[in-house]
């Protein structure tokens, strides 16, 4: 099982190679945006910030990528994709989830805490959490103001494509806990077969004691111990 | 309109000055050449009016590896490692164009830090702004946050502290000051030195357009009805971030001879002044410069303020590996000149000489002693006696009231708009007594704050200039950190009025008194002058930027109460005044009276004792008695702590100075009843005063006085909601 961080410029993929590296010691690859090479990889992190800048729209540039052209392929095959913030907007950028990011209601950038519910424990990168755990995980954008049509959403709810929601501590999901505006305070989906991820808030900045949160570090775990059992029980899907 | 005046005197060279550079050439400078030397002899880049009295700075110290000089101060944090910082200052744009002003703010300081070898891992500001009652205010105030967010959070550096002040004296004219912090390991620093004649001389980065030409004359002026800005620059943070890659892997590979930023006056002062530190000459042809208008004079070339390029001295051999790396990063690099040994600084168009001036003449800019004169008001202020001053009937109203103010209330709205926890090392970010870092790879942390109470220091500029500094460094002491040196910004009206300058010399010798009794030298710094708005100077403003060292840094603290059951111990001696105060300014409307005293032999033990204290773990909360006086400062313990505290003051006077009085030198801790003993021998030891006043607790701050009587008692819910939410309702 390995992982591959892409290192778009302009993005923070250090945190995230730091976290899979050193802190769940690991083996993880940087890949650069021109590769298009992703055999080998097996679960692969979109990281969060600016990638080139965000000077288009967010996640805009960096979704017309060797890499990410590729990125289809390999999670058509059963590969892991996680996308963290800008990593997220990329992936509505390319269509690999559905939706699109919005500025946040308040037209500011926001960095904090936030309270989130996890709606769907079943997915490789959310079966460390229970069904319904409140969680504790800092955001840091300016775009992440979620929108899809009252369609899309339908759908969304019906496959339980709905990973994560803006709630309060007492995981009550209501408008004064969502940040940024989005709809039905959604922070985070994945796609139907459920192996591509996107959130807005950050797990790799939750990850280690010494920050005050270790929260985060569980959604890393679930990707491990979703590839143990699954290599465990032979049912590779797509291989 | 003004009548049409010599270039010279447009540029804003004196007359003095101008019979100088003639006599210095032997003729008559050309239009270039006057450019050339109106810009470097600006305060803004030879700080002619400051450099005497910055002399006052100790400079040197146990941990210090570069003095001021250089792009920034470095200083020694161990392990083969060090910390490279920088105060810089960004008024005047972010006067006219608030986003982009303090956007290229940060970034022009962040090229700074990256020039010395270091990477960028922490972002501070401090700001100065008028009433936010006023609209114009809010719209300058809501853009420079946005600015600094902007370029900060594109930039992947966390934004993790700083401090804000709010007074009219700045409604015309805020300050934006920007500090970076860096860490280098000690063997890979580099400095800006244009050595080696035959070397090239490359500039890298954005393309050169016409924006911000001559802005560093125009941060030399006052604003009046007829000052015409310039055009401020633009940043770039997406090409900033490439370029701190580019150049940290230049330098890694040791292709750089000596690297600078292209800051004020551009290419001209960043050429200039390399070639004046290594004592060469330099040759620049502009031809060779990357343009990005159209028929571009080389005096618009080499005046330009566009932002991201950066200067760097290479050796003829690399050209073509610099180049190959310059591109795999995806930044514009040309060689556009050469190091020369015969002392000049020539600029040519092609084939045609433009410019030719002595390198010396150019960086040694002559030196102005204005004249200083006490200023009529500071000894009628400073008599002032709050005798006839009535005592409020609703204390609990008063602290409510100075909680909202926007002085003391949570900076919450502008610091979430930062991303402070990028790079994954923040362990204490904004809204603390100071922000705390840790060094990945080793147990160590850093802590960083910027400080200075505007009030104070135009009540009492050299006192306002010590406690800046003492401030400061208590702030660091507050969360366990030793102090190790600091950089200053000192932004002050204009330098000719000889108020002005009697202001400016008394807050450096403060400062400078301040800093050789705690032994905390000066190694980086800013000037920002000419700050005044239609003849009126802003309150002289040092900002004091400061950072410290935690040996360990799981033993650090913050304000909040931790538990409840624990007692309440006041370090220092407490005398409060209600001079200079916040409550005075808040409550009384009134702006005067003795600034707070300080004793900076005391204020070193009380220090010294707080990081004691916190190393061996025997406190869990730090918290300095700041604005607001001692009832602001336990509140301040009680918000993020959620639980209140019942306190019993053991002293006497008067009901308002006891508890909005201003003091110095006094922290707050709290511990286990079980340490107590301890924590007192400690203090004992340190020969500090302590007295305990209370114990944590329940949902109420209650105060009372010897009498017993409850001069305070507020629910923390309702001190929040006021605290928290004050900045924020005005936008």
């Amino acid at each position: 099982m390995k992982f591959g961080v892409v290192f778009f410029p302009g993005a923070n993929a250090a945190d995230c190679f730091y976290v899979i590296d050193q802190l769940i010691g690991h083996p993880v690859s940087p890949i650069q945006p021109e590769e298009r090479e992703l055999d080998g990889f097996d679960c692969i992190v979109l990281p969060g910030g600016f990638s080139y800048g965000d000077y288009l729209r967010a996640g805009a540039l960096a979704a017309a990528t060797p890499v990410i052209e590729q990125i289809a392929d390999f999670a058509e095959q059963g590969g892991l994709v996680l996308g963290i913030g800008n990593g997220f907007q990329i992936l509505l950028n390319t269509g690999l989830l559905p939706g699109a990011m919005r500025k946040n209601e308040s037209l500011r950038f926001r960095c904090h805490d936030v309270f989130l519910r996890v709606e769907n424990s079943r997915t490789p990168f959310t079966n460390r959490y229970h069904q319904g755990e409140v969680i504790k995980y800092p955001i840091a954008h300016g775009e992440g103001n979620y929108y899809i049509d009252s369609e899309g959403l339908a759908q969304l709810e019906q496959n339980g494509q709905v990973v994560f929601r803006y709630c309060n501590e007492q995981g009550e999901v209501i408008p004064a806990a969502n940040p940024d505006g989005s709809v039905r305070n959604i922070a985070g989906i994945c796609n139907v077969k459920g192996n591509v991820l996107g959130l807005m808030p950050h797990p790799e900045r939750c990850s280690e004691e010494i920050l005050g949160n270790t929260q985060g570090l569980r959604l890393f775990l679930s990707v491990l111990d979703w590839w143990g059992i699954h290599t465990q029980e032979g049912v590779m899907t797509d291989e | 309109m003004s009548e049409q005046k010599p270039a010279w005197m447009e540029m804003g060279l004196s007359s003095e000055e101008y019979a100088k550079i003639c006599d210095i050439l032997g003729r008559e400078p050309n239009y270039l050449e006057t450019g050339l030397f109106a810009v470097l002899w600006s305060e803004h880049c030879s700080y002619k009016h400051s450099r005497p009295v910055l002399k006052n700075f100790p400079t040197e110290g146990k941990y210090v590896i570069q003095g001021p000089g250089e792009n920034a101060g470095v200083v020694d944090i161990g392990d083969g490692q060090a910390l490279v910082f920088k105060v810089e200052s960004h008024n005047h744009p972010s006067a006219v164009e608030p986003y982009e002003g303090a956007a290229t703010g940060v970034g022009g300081v962040a090229r700074d830090i990256f020039t010395m070898g270091a990477r960028p891992i922490a972002a501070l500001n401090s700001l100065r702004f008028g009433s936010l009652e006023d609209p114009r205010v809010r719209h300058l105030f809501s853009g420079v946050v946005e600015g600094i967010g902007g370029y900060g959070n594109r930039l992947g550096t966390p934004v993790v502290g700083g401090d804000i002040f709010f007074h009219p004296s700045y409604q015309g004219n805020p300050l934006v000051n920007a500090m970076c912090v860096g860490l280098v390991d000690h063997k890979r620093i580099v400095r800006g030195l244009a050595a080696g004649p035959g070397n090239l001389v490359v500039a890298a980065g954005a393309k050169t357009g016409r924006d911000g030409i001559h802005g560093c004359t125009f941060a030399s002026e006052e604003f009046s009805e007829e000052t015409e800005a310039p055009d401020v620059q633009r940043g770039d943070p997406f090409l900033e971030s490439l370029l701190i890659e580019a150049c940290l892997e230049l330098m890694e590979k040791g292709y750089v001879v000596g690297i600078q930023d292209m800051g004020a006056a551009g290419l001209t002062s960043s050429s200039a002044e390399m070639a004046g530190r290594a004592g060469t000459g330099i040759e620049i042809d502009v031809s060779l410069v990357p343009q990005r208008d159209e028929g571009m004079t080389p005096y618009e070339v080499m005046l330009s303020e566009s932002q991201e390029r950066m200067l760097l001295v290479i050796e003829p051999q690399h050209r073509q590996v610099v180049m190959d790396i310059f591109a795999k990063w995806g930044v514009e690099a040309a060689v556009v000149g050469r190091v020369t040994e015969d002392g000049i600084y020539r600029v040519l168009d092609g084939e045609i000489v433009v410019a030719e001036i002595p390198v010396k003449a150019l960086t040694d800019s002559p030196v102005r002693y204005p004249e200083q004169r006490e200023p009529e008001y500071y000894q009628r202020l400073r008599n002032w006696k709050p005798d006839d001053l009535p005592v409020p009937e609703d204390l609990n109203s008063v602290l409510l009231k100075l909680l909202s103010s926007p002085n003391i209330a949570s900076k919450e709205w502008v610091y979430i708009q930062y991303d402070h926890q990028v790079m994954l090392n923040t362990i204490v970010g904004p809204g603390a007594d100071a922000a705390v870092l840790r060094i990945k790879g080793t147990k160590k942390g850093i802590a960083m704050t910027t400080d200075g109470n505007p009030r104070y220091c135009y009540l009492d500029p050299s006192r306002g200039g010590a406690i800046a500094v003492a401030e400061a460094a208590r702030n660091l002491s507050c969360v366990g950190a030793e102090p190790l040196a600091l950089t200053d910004g000192l932004n002050f009206g204009n330098p000719e009025k000889p108020e002005i300058f009697w202001q400016i010399k008394q807050v450096v010798e403060g400062m400078s008194e301040a800093c050789r009794s705690l032994e905390i030298p000066v190694v980086s710094g800013n000037v920002s002058l000419y700050n005044e708005t239609k003849g009126e100077a802003i309150y002289p403003s040092p900002v004091v930027g400061m950072v410290g060292l935690l040996p360990d840094v799981k033993r650090c603290t913050t304000s909040a109460f931790k538990d409840s059951g624990d007692l309440v111990v006041l370090l220092g001696k407490f005398h409060p005044q209600l001079g200079a105060s916040e409550y005075l300014a808040v409550i009384h409307g009134l702006e005067q009276g003795e600034v707070p005293e300080i004793d900076l032999a005391e204020e070193k033990q009380v220090q010294l004792c707080c990081r004691e204290l916190i190393r061996e773990g025997k406190i869990k909360s730090a918290h300095d008695c700041a604005e607001g006086g001692l009832a602001v400062a336990i509140a301040e313990c009680c918000i993020p702590g959620q639980r209140g505290a019942t306190i019993n003051l053991p002293f006497a006077g008067r009901e308002d100075a006891l508890l909005f009085g201003e003091v110095q030198s006094c922290i707050l801790v709290t511990c286990t009843p079980r340490e107590l003993d301890s924590v007192l021998k400690t203090a004992e030891k340190a020969g500090v005063t302590a007295a305990v006043l209370g114990e944590t607790g329940g949902r109420h701050l209650i105060i009372r006085d010897r009498a017993e009587r409850a001069l305070i008692n507020q629910h923390i819910e309702e001190m929040e909601k006021v605290w928290r939410g004050s900045i924020a309702s005005y936008f």
